[in-house]
């Protein structure tokens, strides 16, 4: 199993330690219960170095990325970046990226699981005159999410980070160690992605615990990562989406720009959006208790399965449970009320509209 | 963490024999902790008559859904209804005010089948 740089970081801080797309991660802490609620009030700092990253450079970098990708890089200017899908043909997902406009070419930003497959698959889509450098092994990545995000992150860096906002970076510093400063993450909250050498990521680590402890910072597993991102409702690879659902279905279609040009999937989810899709995701709370589990049925008011859950959770800031999943398409409304199918029992369900707690991104006005 | 005045199932629940027949039933501080935060516990029906082995609660945390099972057969005679409001009780304290269920045990002569709490210690050592 791989480790990630911070590993003995965890180690000593008795992080509980699971195996995760052939990384060993920390799962929890002190408790995911604990963990996610401090990242609401205060602020959590998270390992997320087995995620990869891909470097596009060349003249015809641009091109190949536009032919990749379903959203529309062309107005992205240098330090910014943009949500994106890489789908097959058929418009099924590949994965889900973030690409940054750097100075010197493109930075693409993939899931941990997904690394090998999105390279094949990248090279089998690559023409000629551009440059595809992995630099997952080479990159770490800490994430601080959180109201107090920015003030930790400040306190070690000489960028201003009042002239950053939500889905922006830049080059800078962080504790004197080189980094890629993104106002980016995965929990719903204002907070930063810091991408450094690998080599500096446990001094970088130690010095924003060292700034960020009296402040509230602990450290997050994967565990409240993904409860977090449930709340915010933000779609997780191999739950939401994969190569058998489309963008479309997802609710991602904001980020399929069919008028930029030619596109993997173009013409198959321009078919499926004249048609019409025949499922789609939705969010859902759970009336009384019962936590839906990837896989659950959704059910129809008389009893018939009109879908299956992919996430569920109880919500430590609701204090209640809730789910998304795929229903057919009548049933996608908000207000809709559903079911879902936990052990043999049909608990009653409703259809909310798009995410359990608001956004506190801090978007630029 | 395995008190020696308790018995314990191989699936990790402990009983603790009362008079009157009774069994008082929860999970060891091993499966607690294995199950990271209980958010939710289904409990027994008052009443119920269950079977050695059954699964009788279901005990959910953050990430995992667990079936406890009846460690001895007899009726379910009392339920922690507390839990409803503070399942985290079943992580703070075990063998206290996070017990499950008690049972009315028809053959109290299964309670020799469950370990002891060296035995059960050596268990989870090679967990």
């Amino acid at each position: 199993m791989k480790r990630t740089p911070l590993f003995q970081v965890h180690q000593a801080a008795g992080a509980r330690l699971i195996e995760f797309a052939g990384y060993e991660m920390p799962v929890q802490y002190s408790g995911v219960l604990e963990e996610h609620r401090t990242v609401r009030l205060k602020a959590g700092i998270f390992d997320l170095s087995h995620m990869g990253e891909f470097l596009f450079t060349g003249p015809e970098a641009l091109g190949a990325l536009q032919r990749l990708l379903t959203n529309d890089l062309s107005k992205l200017e240098v330090g910014g970046a943009q949500y994106s899908l890489l789908c097959l043909e058929n418009g099924g997902i590949v994965d889900d990226v973030i690409v940054f406009r750097l100075a010197q070419g493109y930075l693409m930003v993939v899931n941990a699981a997904n690394i090998a497959k999105d390279l094949d698959w990248i090279k089998a889509h690559l023409p000629e005159g551009v440059h595809l450098e992995d630099q997952s092994e080479d990159t770490a990545l800490i994430a601080v999410q959180g109201p107090e995000a920015a003030r930790i992150v400040q306190a070690l860096t000489s960028l201003a980070l009042d002239g950053l906002y939500s889905f922006e970076a830049a080059e800078d510093q962080v504790a004197g160690k080189k980094a890629l400063i993104a106002r980016t993450g995965y929990t719903g909250e204002d907070g930063f992605e810091i991408y450094l050498g690998a080599a500096d990521a446990v001094a970088v680590w130690e010095a924003l615990m060292a700034v960020g402890q009296p402040l509230g910072l602990v450290p997050v597993g994967l565990g409240a990562r993904d409860t977090l991102r449930l709340e915010a409702g933000l779609t997780l690879y191999g739950h939401e989406i994969d190569e058998r659902t489309t963008p479309l279905e997802a609710g991602l279609g904001y980020f399929v720009r069919f008028e930029k040009g030619d596109f993997l999937g173009k013409e198959a989810l321009l078919k499926q959006k004249a048609e019409g899709v025949k499922q789609k995701l939705v969010a859902f709370t759970v009336e009384g208790r019962g936590i839906p589990r990837q896989g659950y049925p959704l059910l129809a008011p008389d009893g018939s399965v009109i879908g299956r859950v992919t996430s569920g959770s109880f919500s430590p800031t609701l204090e209640r449970d809730i789910g998304m999943g795929y229903v057919q398409t009548a049933f996608a409304a908000p207000g809709t009320l559903i079911g879902v199918d936990i052990r043999g029992k049909a608990r009653p369900a409703e259809v909310i509209k798009g995410r359990f707690v608001p956004s506190r991104t801090r978007r630029r006005p | 963490m395995y008190p020696e005045n308790l018995k314990y199932s191989k699936e990790h629940e402990w009983v603790m024999a009362e008079a009157g027949n009774r069994a008082r039933i929860g999970i060891t501080f091993f499966a607690q902790k294995e199950l990271g935060d209980v958010v939710f516990v289904e409990l027994p029906e008052e009443g119920a008559e269950v079977a050695a082995g059954d699964g009788f609660a279901v005990v959910e945390s953050v990430k995992a859904v667990s079936d406890i099972y009846a460690p001895v057969s007899g009726r379910v005679v009392e339920v922690n209804q507390a839990l409803n409001d503070n399942p985290e009780r079943i992580n703070e304290d075990p063998y206290g005010e996070g017990w499950i269920a008690v049972i009315e045990m028809t053959d109290a002569a299964e309670l020799d089948d469950l370990l002891n709490s060296d035995d059960y210690a050596a268990l989870v050592a090679e967990a």
